[in-house]
């Protein structure tokens, strides 16, 4: 019978084990190397990756299956938006592992990503970069950029021989500019890609040991320039050129090996970067996709994290107050008493207020939240929990959010308010996106809000009263923070 | 801010050893402050602080806040401590019937009400004291409505109190304002900040509550999205305070949080 019971404890503790580093990776077949930029077709989420093809999402961005489709083969592709058109840049070669660095990066269009619809359809490649033999430089590994100062088009390419370049290309034709003449930004990175940002153009590479599964030291770096010419820079003086980097994600939990970064701007404030992990432990060391915040610090980007289960203070960004149920307060009996300690007094522990001993007096039925002083007390810990199959949004899934210890669910209302009731029952008001912002804190959504369509956040309209309203990130009411 | 708490643990700690510190000194010296300090406020509330209202209705000031109301003297409640004001303690307080049509009425300035009272003899170590064994009194006294226009964005109750009835602590207010909206507006939420706890009604409905030892914050706390309707609206509250200042400011804010400061009049 005890083993019996072992066996069982066993078999919960894995499962357990598994729920949750589920909630900490992309699910279904999310196995890819260098993945394009994501882009969104649609209402579906693309990327494709080395040697041909890619992976689908139709849950947001959440679960990942095979089913893109990119001819050509070759190595780490990059896709861009421009206008209505896909713009799709690979390299139709494999790199200097065999040998050879005789490389091109070829570019085409596609009206859609979705391999389903008539319209799907790729025009003829075009040479855009070429390497030979004799070079000091891989031509391939491309990325692209469509600077939003000028509308200029950019790609850059290399890899561990020789220099990393960029080319201007037609945003209109997709081919290279006539004339242009490629310029030496980097050396020795892979899977490299320009971003901009805040005045700032990013010159992003791969250091690191390529393809050894659990043993890659892949990791991503960034240099910075004001112009998209360089010299790209990194936070201690040294250029790319000079070998220099400044680390952006390295690896984590039970992944490692981060290459290919691509950044996906969802909206102000809200952005993410993806990249693949050379090998994660949990998917039998395979190289996975891999989504992340992308936090920004003294305008230097930095890899936020995969939001982790657990119990939680929720606090409000707008005045520090923490996010709480609205009961009474219940006061903790201690003896009255002077501060001052008397001599000799012996000095006890004064036990935390626990679950118990206050939830029998909460109202059965809805409770309202409100904000107010953290006191370490239960109706203010809230146990956040991933929720399987209901979807998601990128890099994450739902969650819902109790109060810990119980199945009290915080739930968005139809007039556009907040509530509690007294147990989950996976309505889409009681699933929230938690999304870490740029700047570190985090944004709460429900899925949904009953009867309206509007996407609204959790947002404190007072110092002391939280609701639902629509999202801006230059206001502290939308942002939150989650402490242990 | 809780002044008599802080003079009475100065007062109680004990020096150390082979040190002369004159503490009651310390405590007379603070009273004497304090005493100067309230003195000629209360002499001037009235001019200092309020004015009297003119016929012309009111507006709103530059950044919404209310600040024509009626206030009814303080009401005595004694509490020795404001952690007390929990939602339910609240909700029962401002339950009971102070005076008659507490909830409906529309007072006029000067008018006078009878009004239940409670007193409570504090014992001079009030703090070591179980409030269950304090000895609690009952009445009725005489107040009177007044119809005041704050000259700051926050009506400051305690100096009213003060020089109405030298009634400083351990109270409860209510006040009254009417104001008259151009249209309907809809989304709207009530917002305020008091000084302790409070409770707001719009129209007869409940609109916020705000509970526990409050400082007066500019939008600490509001309603959820409310509609007033065109014409006249009226907003009733009432505010506890055990030790401390008393003060409360009201203003409307749309539903994005931004303040209201055209669209009414206050009569």
């Amino acid at each position: 019978m005890k083993q019996k019971n072992c066996l069982w404890g066993l078999l919960l503790a894995l499962g357990a084990t598994l729920l949750c580093n589920n909630a900490n990776a992309q699910i279904g077949e999310p196995f890819i190397h260098d993945p394009a930029t994501l882009a969104e077709c649609d209402g579906k989420w693309y990327t494709f990756g080395t040697g041909g093809g890619g992976l689908i999402s139709e849950d947001g961005g959440w679960t990942w299956h095979s089913g893109a489709v990119r001819p050509g083969g070759g190595a780490a592709p990059d896709v861009l938006k421009i206008g209505d058109r896909y713009l799709v840049s690979y390299s139709g070669t494999g790199g200097g592992l065999g040998g050879t660095h005789r490389g091109q990066v070829l570019t085409m269009w596609n009206k859609t990503l979705d391999p389903n619809s008539p319209d799907f359809k790729y025009t003829e490649p075009v040479v855009v970069a070429e390497s030979e033999d004799g070079d000091d430089c891989d031509a391939i590994d491309p990325g692209l950029l469509l600077d939003p100062t000028t509308g200029r088009l950019w790609l850059s390419y290399g890899t561990y021989f020789g220099n990393i370049r960029i080319v201007e290309l037609d945003p209109k034709t997709g081919k290279r500019v006539e004339g242009n003449e490629a310029i030496n930004v980097g050396i020795d990175c892979e899977a490299t890609d320009l971003i901009y940002r805040n005045g700032w153009y990013y010159l992003l590479g791969t250091h690191g040991t390529c393809c050894d599964g659990v043993n890659s030291t892949y990791n991503i770096v960034c240099g910075r320039s004001r112009s998209i010419e360089g010299p790209y820079i990194d936070n201690t003086g040294r250029t790319m050129i000079q070998g220099g980097g400044k680390m952006v994600i390295a690896a984590h939990g039970k992944v490692v090996g981060p290459g290919h970064f691509g950044r996906t701007v969802v909206e102000d404030g809200v952005e993410k970067m993806s990249c693949h992990f050379e090998a994660d432990f949990e998917q039998g060391g395979y190289s996975v996709l891999g989504i992340r915040p992308l936090l920004w610090k003294n305008d230097w980007p930095i890899a936020g994290e995969v939001f982790k289960e657990g119990t939680y203070e929720i606090e409000s960004e707008r005045h520090g107050y923490a996010l709480e149920l609205a009961i009474d307060f219940k006061r903790i009996e201690q003896q009255r008493r002077w501060f001052r300690h008397q001599e000799g007094e012996e000095i006890k522990p004064i036990p935390m207020q626990t679950l118990n001993d206050v939830i029998n007096e909460w109202p059965k039925g809805e409770i309202g939240v409100r904000n107010g002083d953290f006191m370490v007390r239960p109706h203010q810990l809230w146990t956040i929990t991933a929720v399987q199959n209901v979807g998601g949004f990128l890099g994450q899934p739902y969650y819902k959010i109790t109060i810990a210890g119980t199945n009290r669910a915080l739930a968005a209302t139809s007039n556009g308010e907040v509530t509690t009731v007294p147990e989950y029952n996976g309505a889409t008001e009681q699933l929230w996106q938690i999304d870490q912002l740029t700047d570190g804190t985090y944004r709460i959504m429900p899925k949904e809000v009953p009867g309206t369509k509007s996407r609204l956040c959790l947002m404190s309209i007072a110092d002391s009263t939280p609701t639902l309203g629509v999202f801006d990130f230059n206001s502290d009411n939308c942002k939150w923070n989650f402490k242990k | 801010m809780d002044i008599p708490y802080i003079i009475i643990n100065f007062a109680s700690i004990k020096p150390k050893k082979n040190y002369y510190i004159p503490m009651k000194k310390i405590l007379y010296c603070t009273l004497l402050i304090v005493g100067m300090l309230l003195s000629p406020s209360a002499m001037n509330a009235q001019e200092k602080y309020f004015s009297l209202p003119t016929k012309e209705a009111a507006k709103p000031d530059n950044d919404g806040f209310i600040r024509r109301w009626f206030v009814l003297e303080p009401i005595s409640k004694p509490n020795r401590s404001n952690t007390v004001f929990t939602d339910s303690y609240l909700r029962e307080v401002f339950a009971k019937e102070y005076f008659p049509k507490q909830m409906t009425i529309l007072p006029k300035d000067g008018q006078k009400v009878k009004a239940l009272f409670e007193k409570v003899d504090m014992p001079k170590d009030y703090r070591r004291v179980d409030p269950a064994t304090l000895k609690v009194t009952t009445g009725t006294e005489t107040l009177k409505w007044h119809k005041l226009d704050s000259k700051t964005y926050n009506l400051k109750l305690m100096r009213f109190g003060e020089h109405e009835l030298q009634r400083l602590y351990g109270v409860i207010y209510w006040v009254v304002t009417i104001i008259d909206c151009e249209e309907e507006m809809k989304d709207v939420r009530l917002s305020i900040g008091s000084n302790s706890a409070s409770m707001w009604w719009v129209n007869g409905e409940e609109a916020l509550i705000l509970s526990g030892d409050r400082r007066m914050v500019v939008d600490d706390g509001m309603s959820n999205r409310l509609t007033l309707k065109k014409g006249e609206n009226i907003i009733r509250g009432a505010i506890i305070n055990g030790p401390g200042m008393s003060d409360f400011c009201v203003r409307f804010a749309k539903e994005n949080g931004e303040a209201i400061v055209k669209g009414f009049t206050i009569k």
